[in-house]
């Protein structure tokens, strides 16, 4: 029987109030605006005496991700948090840690990379690393961060897959607000997540384990194909996960959280916190009659590419919301606009998709930018033609 | 406790044969040394160098013990966790204390270059590991480039020699010295030609409750440029030269290990090494002369240190 209670917390000390109930044994982690409220929210734990972990107070992120593979590789749970700068310093580790199938679980508070240097939300930071082989999950609110991270365990040392995993959530619109969040009790979260017992420790001596060993021509490039076929198996686990979770705790989880989708003729796809404000706004333009729905994708990596072109069936004109750039890519668009149109092409889909680039640095994104969005997809759905492929949201031009 | 021959010669390998070392390569003789020493079990971390790829290529592995790999400048950070994780999980009463040494392996790269602040940090935070640093003065794996511990005049394939600069210019780092100021239980200069003194202080260092670090001399003949089997002869000139002294710094305590009966020219090490040959043309003499003053002035630095004048 779960316990639940009702507490006012910051997104990022939802993140570490889970992480304090997951109770990892080893966390390794250094301070980064906007993450730094999880490393001393835990600090602070570690320092009462209410958690058991073995906390390492590391000079670097690069070293964080370092402690953290050596302590996976000893056999215990291991956890951490970081965000923008950090991540891209720890960019060398994050393939390792993936690639020796260490089911390490990490916080990202996102927040925009340097230069110019900024402490503010964009999601340019875990999207640089949308290939370091890292199950990518994305939170709106607070609640979903705490969620989030409690499944990440699961998700992160099933046997099909010991793979790592990413827990986003927007630097200071989501970190820094309070909001009301239910946590369950400890025990609950404890039984949920279970204890964990790798195959292979470095710590049985008794049977001596070679972590690490270099890979030639001869079977590098199968390893690589274990490690792919681990996440394509990740979404059915990620499903699993979520839907346990939902039958425990009430709140259960899928691949993206569709609404007003049912009848709908356009959409918009976006991540993290800016899908309150387009619910909000598809809300009003409901009921005015549009029919508008909204897809907020939550699982990034692996990209739900089938079900979300079988989501948008149907749909004439999708908008996609990206809070970065990659940059050199077509026409400079976003992460996500990318996956989608080739998740639509490989459905062969007829939808017309365009792009926004939106909030960079931590730019505010408003109702009425989300307004123009739709009134403009409205205009390609109408009118069968796309005549912007990639615009900016709230930028002086 | 003194170490016995005896003994040594019936212990288990923890690093077993068919590993792919060069011909008579050092860091095997090292390796072996102070794993034959340490009498609790170990768990090994190694740098990405020559310990890494001569042990470990897949599917083969030469280790019989628990052994990890992570990346070129952060050994010491990837033995912190696994460090950790062994106290938090005894001390959870997860797993049982079975009096379980960690050993960092680097090469000179890995430890006073690349890989400096994640050592540095290792020291700080206290963790009990035992980092041996198998010093062969280049990056050999690459094929022979200059690093901070490369010996001045030495010919590598970043400092070549030519015909207006004589190899390396600029002097070695002074890693034990950096590493002694960071006060933890146990740090040492050895060289596998004086094996008793290093296996001894293996001993030491894996008796030390804190962090260890054992700076190891482990000659390359393929960088070093001589027979493969003057190895030992050539390290053993090292030290009877005063180029590589041997000493220790126990608890913040300076001891010698070692004074030579009689205190040997460098150019007497120089010259039984290709690497140095460039030196001995007639323009570039001067730097055999400048090598030997430096020599002199940091073994009287050192006795001084050490309060054996």
């Amino acid at each position: 029987m779960v316990v639940s209670t009702k507490r006012a917390l910051e997104g990022a000390h939802a993140s570490a109030h889970a992480m304090r109930q997951i109770n990892p044994d080893v966390v390794a982690a250094y301070p980064i605006t906007p993450q730094t409220a999880i490393v001393q929210t835990y600090s602070q734990y570690v320092a009462d005496g209410e958690v058991d972990t073995e906390f390492i107070a590391v000079e670097s992120e690069h070293a964080a991700m370092s402690a953290c593979i050596g302590a996976a590789a000893a056999g215990g749970r291991v956890m951490t948090a970081t965000a923008a700068n950090g991540l891209a310093l720890m960019w060398e580790e994050l393939y390792i840690a993936a690639s020796m199938r260490m089911p390490i679980v990490m916080s990202c508070v996102n927040r925009a990379l340097s230069a110019p240097l900024n402490i503010h939300c964009d999601h340019s930071d875990s999207m640089g690393a949308r290939d370091a082989g890292w199950i990518h999950i994305f939170s709106e609110t607070g609640q979903e961060a705490y969620d989030n991270t409690i499944q990440a365990v699961r998700i992160a040392e099933h046997p099909d897959l010991l793979l790592p995993v990413m827990v986003m959530q927007d630097g200071f619109i989501t970190g820094h607000a309070v909001e009301l969040v239910e946590v369950a009790d400890d025990a609950s979260v404890q039984r949920f997540i279970g204890s964990y017992s790798p195959a292979h420790s470095l710590l049985d001596i008794d049977h001596p384990t070679t972590f690490g060993a270099w890979d030639l021509y001869d079977y590098y490039f199968e390893h690589k194909r274990q490690q792919t076929d681990a996440l394509s198996k990740a979404m059915k686990v990620i499903l699993e996960v979520g839907q346990e979770f939902g039958r425990e705790f009430g709140r259960p989880y899928g691949a993206f959280e569709p609404y007003a989708m049912d009848d709908a003729e356009i959409a918009v796809i976006v991540l993290s916190s800016t899908a309150g404000t387009c619910r909000t706004v598809i809300r009003e333009l409901r009921q005015k009659g549009l029919k508008v729905g909204l897809l907020k994708l939550r699982v990034f990596r692996p990209f739900p590419a089938a079900e979300l072109a079988e989501a948008l069936k149907g749909v004439k004109a999708v908008a996609v919301l990206d809070r970065s750039i990659s940059f050199g890519s077509m026409q400079g668009s976003g992460p996500v606009f990318l996956e989608l149109c080739a998740a639509l092409y490989a459905a062969g889909s007829k939808t017309k998709a365009i792009n926004y680039i939106y909030g960079l640095g931590g730019r505010d994104v408003l109702p009425v930018d989300v307004e123009r969005v739709i009134h403009e997809l409205k205009q390609v759905a109408d009118s069968g033609e796309v005549t912007s492929l990639v615009s900016y949201l709230g930028l002086r031009e | 406790m003194p170490i016995n021959l005896k003994e040594q010669t019936t212990k288990p390998e923890r690093l077993g044969p068919g590993h792919r070392f060069c011909a008579g390569c050092a860091e095997p003789i090292v390796i072996r040394q102070i794993l034959s020493a340490i009498e609790e079990p170990v768990v090994i971390g190694a740098a990405t160098g020559c310990t890494e790829i001569a042990t470990s290529m897949y599917p083969t592995t030469a280790w019989n013990v628990p052994w990890i790999h992570n990346a070129f400048e952060n050994v010491s950070t990837t033995i912190s966790g696994v460090e950790a994780m062994y106290r938090s999980l005894v001390r959870q009463g997860k797993i049982p204390e079975r009096n379980l040494r960690f050993v960092a392996i680097g090469g000179d790269g890995a430890t006073y270059d690349i890989g400096l602040q994640w050592l540095s940090g290792a020291l700080e935070r206290g963790h009990r590991f035992i980092y041996v640093c198998l010093n062969n003065e280049a990056y050999m794996n690459t094929g022979i480039q200059r690093s901070s511990a490369t010996p001045t005049g030495a010919h590598t394939t970043t400092s070549p020699s030519g015909s207006v600069i004589p190899g390396k210019v600029q002097w070695r780092k002074p890693l034990t010295e950096i590493i002694a100021a960071h006060h933890i239980p146990y740090v040492a200069q050895a060289s596998p030609s004086n094996w008793r003194d290093l296996m001894e202080k293996a001993r030491k260092a894996s008796a030390a409750n804190g962090p260890s670090f054992l700076n190891v001399l482990a000659d390359c003949n393929r960088g070093w440029r001589h027979a493969t089997d003057t190895t030992i002869d050539v390290m053993r000139l090292a030290v009877e030269t005063c180029y590589w002294p041997l000493f220790e710094v126990d608890n913040s305590v300076w001891k010698l290990s070692y004074r030579p009966k009689e205190k040997k020219p460098v150019e007497e090490w120089l010259k039984t090494q290709g690497r140095f040959s460039h030196l001995f043309q007639p323009q570039f003499r001067h730097v055999i002369d400048e090598i030997q003053a430096r020599v002199d002035e940091e073994w009287v630095a050192l006795l001084k240190k050490c309060e054996a004048v």
